[in-house]
């Protein structure tokens, strides 16, 4: 087919505002999959996509729209993914932006509109849901106009429920966004903008092709990855894979190249043909992990089951690394490092359901940049590594440019919780009479713990944010470490403000006061900066346990007793002389600040 | 030590004649006290002849099949053996046969005892007394749900002397909600003007499904508290020894001679008949247990059918696990278990048990945290003796 007949495109949207409901409408429409098959969110393919309503894996499709051929890209929807969704743009000429027309603009269709514009995308504007009651088209219309600079009258009005209006939409995708260009002789360029892991095949990679042929059976070259691997099975996605002989400029489609493992086919990768190369496309990097947590497991002979579900986890989501890690607490274990809090949630999740692991994860931190007094510098991403404070010169931590949108009501609780977690204002603009937008610079290690939970919880849901990195900045950072009957306790160790750490410290010892139980001797659980004491609680001995009669029809019973006392004792962890029980480090760790 | 030759067994009697015990369960009560959670009835009056007749029945069937040749004790506990009169009783007793020497305890209600009963009681062959006391401070009673007064025990202590029963046992509770160290003080000064030969001293245990578990559970009574207990406890100790009784089992004092020894029999894994609904038996190693209600007790024996309702075979790991726990609980101690030396010196240096010669005794810190070290000794018996040579 005629390049000119193609349009590749991209659906982009907040959370919740009807994209795997347009997909899926898009898809029936174009007859691409028949109503017996089509099941909810049919390009959501992971449970847990489902369960939580999200996309996080990028998919593709090609589809036929009247006498065009249709290359739609869904796209992440979430913070986390920010990167990923800058590759699935670069390979589309155009967006369709999705406003739900009763909640407006959110924080990431800003977001999504910044970084399609940014990709020199054309965006057609659409407003979804207009059958509830509750929609406002024309105001919304208004708003958009005036926030995103998209012609009110431009807008196309549909409801992804019903149908109503998508084969407009799709009439406006064709007429709107222009066709891919790209030179078939030149050498060939393909974007990989997804990967996953197929444990019959492989690998498989999304691509676009901008120039040249990807043909079958062609010997590849990585340039990043700097590999060769021979083209296996080059196809499309209709959505089943369907083999074609090649894939010119302007298709999109995907490549099984004998790859074994997913960090030889990372987003962004080029491929090229070996023996003629074609330049490298721009924009490739590395994903970098942004927060950090140990993973455990709660019962210590798991470890290699752990390892094993991390290796293969990691096949299909080269994102979050690992490192094999020995805490004095919790035994072995894994520093793993993830793209943001939902990501470390869902491999956490992930883990734990599709391995059948019982997991202790340690409270998630950040990576700071540390310069020593002797002049070197290094990068500590785990509490327990951080220098004894003499030896530190200064301490520096991430920032991120953290944009809320939220109606005019909340927007003072706002400012104060910011205020509260160390943010400096950037920006505060009205979008529209009653939607502002306000931009903070805020370090990351605020916002990691519980920040999205109390801006949902302060503005009833209706506040929304995105974030991006934004460097780093020095700060008076402390290291805070617990001390059970005088030894440190690595897993409880964390690094905060010099502000907040006798807040932190007490409501450390405070919480284990409560969880450890008393021992043969009193306990000092004890909060220290450096060996200074700035929090102390005490867990007094134990007097009395012993159980009061036994005699003929009490003996099974209280054999069953001690068994069960015998059994918790197994499953203590011993620091020092002191027992303390599986739980009372996960509920230690628990997140319940508000 | 100075534990009378009667109650110092280890291999002190040969094997061909050991002691035999028979616990005679009476699941009768005027009322339920508010901590209780034994299998006892307080509308079953009606019932109490056909009772009485079937575990006569019962013993009687033991006697022909030659389960039950002599017993060396027998221990009519309830429930309230006392609320039956006194015929009925020594129905039962009359068809256990016994020793010569052998210890017949009956439990009393102070409230359900006069003269008349206990001078029957003494001539039936019954010549061991325990009453339930639990308290002499009124406020404590109440809240304990009793019904009793504190005079009445002393006249029932005074009749059960008189009738010429001389072992008496006074049962005792501490840690009370509502109880300050003063009227446990004052309880325990009391009990001993009363003279008893025995006493038994428990922490208040809540168990689920009682009133007073209810209460604690619903947050309307404080928990008993650890240290209040550990506190009283010590004060017993010290007031009981002060007045010559001597501990010898957690939390049971006697004068010296005077422990009670169908109890020991518990302790010392012995062999011990259960006659009655929910009584439990014990021979060799195979323990079993009677349906636990009166109706259907009576149902099975008049049926001709046996009265068990479960029975478990302890194995020998196991047996030897509740060797431990129960030795631990005596002032005898238990054999040292192999491999245990270095929680055994832990448990010293913690001044929870002492050793004399081969066994390991509970020092009375240890007393109280006698979970603690039983369990920490059990978890070595787990792991088996340690390897050797890994290093």
């Amino acid at each position: 087919m005629d390049i000119t007949g193609s349009r590749c495109f991209s659906l982009l949207s907040h959370v919740d505002h009807g994209k795997s409901t347009l997909a899926d409408r898009i898809l029936e429409l174009c007859g691409a999959v028949d109503a017996r098959s089509m099941r909810e969110q049919y390009l959501d393919t992971m449970d847990l996509e489902r369960e939580r309503g999200i996309t996080i894996k990028a998919q593709n499709v090609r589809l036929q729209w009247k006498d065009h051929v249709l290359h739609l890209i869904d796209t992440p929807g979430h913070v986390d993914f920010g990167y990923e969704v800058s590759r699935s743009l670069a390979a589309c000429e155009g967006a369709v932006l999705l406003v739900d027309a009763s909640q407006g603009i959110e924080a990431q269709t800003l977001a999504n509109c910044y970084a399609a514009l940014e990709a020199d995308l054309t965006i057609v504007g659409v407003l979804n849901k207009i059958d509830l009651p509750q929609a406002e088209p024309d105001r919304r219309a208004e708003e958009i106009e005036r926030a995103l600079g998209l012609p009110a009258d431009e807008l196309l009005r549909i409801s992804a429920k019903t149908g109503e209006g998508v084969p407009e939409l799709l009439d406006a995708v064709v007429a709107r966004i222009p066709p891919p260009t790209g030179d078939a002789d030149a050498p060939l360029r393909g974007l990989l903008f997804d990967s996953l892991y197929d444990s019959y095949r492989g690998v498989i990679s999304s691509v676009r092709v901008f120039d040249g042929t990807l043909s079958t059976g062609a010997r590849l070259r990585y340039l990043q990855a700097d590999a060769v691997h021979d083209a296996e099975e080059v196809g499309v996605r209709r959505p089943e894979l369907t083999p074609v002989a090649a894939l010119g400029p302007g298709d999109v489609g995907y490549l099984i190249a004998g790859v074994r493992d997913l960090g030889e086919a990372r987003v962004g990768e080029t491929v090229t043909v070996a023996a003629r190369p074609g330049a490298p496309l721009p924009g490739y990097r590395e994903p970098k992990p942004m927060v950090f947590c140990g993973l455990y497991p709660v019962v210590g002979d798991e470890y290699a089951d752990l390892r094993d579900a991390l290796e293969k986890l990691r096949l299909n989501d080269s994102s979050f690394t690992y490192d094999p890690e020995t805490s004095g607490a919790l035994g072995f274990g894994f520093r793993c490092g993830f793209l943001g809090l939902l990501h470390m949630e869902i491999v956490r999740e992930r883990l734990e359901r599709e391995y059948d692991l019982s997991l202790v994860a340690t409270a998630p931190n950040v990576e700071y940049v540390v310069h020593r007094t002797d002049g070197s510098t290094e990068r500590v991403d785990n509490p327990s590594a951080m220098p004894a404070t003499n030896l530190v010169e200064t301490v520096e931590e991430p920032y991120v440019s953290v944009s809320i949108l939220t109606p005019t009501d909340y927007v003072g609780p706002l400012m104060d919780l910011a205020q509260s977690r160390r943010g400096e204002m950037a920006k505060l603009e009205y979008l529209a009479e009653d939607r502002v937008e306000l931009v903070y610079a805020l370090p990351l290690a605020e916002i990691v713990l519980d920040f999205f939970d109390v801006l949902k919880s302060r503005t009833r849901g209706y506040a929304s944010l995105d974030y991006e990195p934004a460097g780093h900045r020095a700060a008076d950072l402390v290291k805070v470490e617990i001390l059970l009957n005088s030894v440190p306790v690595d897993a409880f160790s964390t690094i905060v403000h010099r502000q907040k750490a006798t807040d932190y410290g007490r409501r450390m010892t405070a919480r284990l006061a409560e969880l450890i139980p008393r021992q043969l001797f009193d306990v000092p659980i004890q909060a220290a900066i450096g060996g200074r004491i700035i929090a102390r609680e005490t867990v007094k001995a134990k007097r009395k346990d012993v159980i009061a009669k036994c005699y003929g029809g009490d003996v099974s019973r209280k054999r069953k007793l001690l068994d069960r006392q015998k059994e918790g004792k197994r499953r203590m962890k011993q620091i020092g002389r002191v027992e303390v029980p599986q739980e009372a480090f996960v509920a230690a760790l628990r997140l319940d600040e508000t | 030590m100075n534990l009378a030759p009667a109650a110092h067994g280890h291999g002190a009697r040969p094997v061909g004649d050991a002691a035999l015990g028979v616990y005679v369960h009476i699941p009768f009560c005027a009322s339920r006290c508010d901590y209780c959670d034994f299998a006892t009835w307080t509308d079953r009056g009606a019932l109490i002849d056909d009772y009485v007749a079937a575990c006569v029945t019962d013993v009687e069937t033991r006697v022909r099949r030659g389960e039950l040749v002599e017993a060396a004790s027998v221990f009519f506990g309830g429930g309230t053996p006392s609320l039956l009169d006194a015929a009925a009783l020594l129905r039962i007793l009359d068809a256990i046969p016994r020793r010569a020497d052998a210890e017949v305890t009956v439990e009393c209600n102070p409230d359900s005892v006069d003269p008349a009963k206990l001078r029957a009681y003494r001539h039936g062959g019954v010549n061991r007394c325990s009453f339930g006391a639990q308290s002499m401070r009124p406020h404590v009673l109440a809240a304990l749900g009793r019904t009793h007064d504190p005079a009445g025990v002393a006249r029932a202590l005074d009749a059960a002397r008189d009738a010429g029963i001389e072992r008496l046992n006074v049962d005792l509770i501490y840690g009370t909600p509502g109880e300050t160290l003063e009227d446990w003080s004052a309880t325990l000064d009391a009990t001993l003007a009363l003279g008893p030969t025995h006493v038994s001293a428990y922490a208040l245990t809540v168990e689920p499904g009682t009133p007073l578990g209810v209460r604690v559970a619903a947050g309307c009574t404080p928990a008993p508290d650890d240290d209040d207990q550990a506190e009283k406890y010590e004060l017993a100790d010290d007031r009981l020894t002060a007045a010559g009784h001597h501990w010898y089992e957690i939390s049971s004092w006697a004068r010296p001679g005077d422990e009670c020894r169908h109890h020991l029999l518990y302790w010392r894994q012995g062999d011990y008949l259960g006659i009655g609904c929910a009584a439990h038996g014990h021979r060799c190693g195979t323990r079993t247990w009677n349906v636990r209600r009166p109706e259907r007790y009576v149902e099975r024996i008049r049926a001709a059918a046996s009265p068990v309702a479960g029975a478990e075979q302890l194995d020998p790991a196991t047996r030897a696990e509740e060797a431990l726990a129960l030795a631990l609980r005596t002032r005898s101690g238990a054999a040292v278990p192999p491999g245990a030396d270095a929680v055994v010196t832990e448990l010293a240096e913690a001044g929870l048990v002492r050793r004399a010669d081969d066994r390991l005794v509970l020092t009375r810190p240890g007393r109280l945290l006698g979970t603690e070290v039983t369990v920490r000794l059990l978890a070595v018996r787990a792991a088996g003796p340690q390897p050797v040579g890994t290093r």
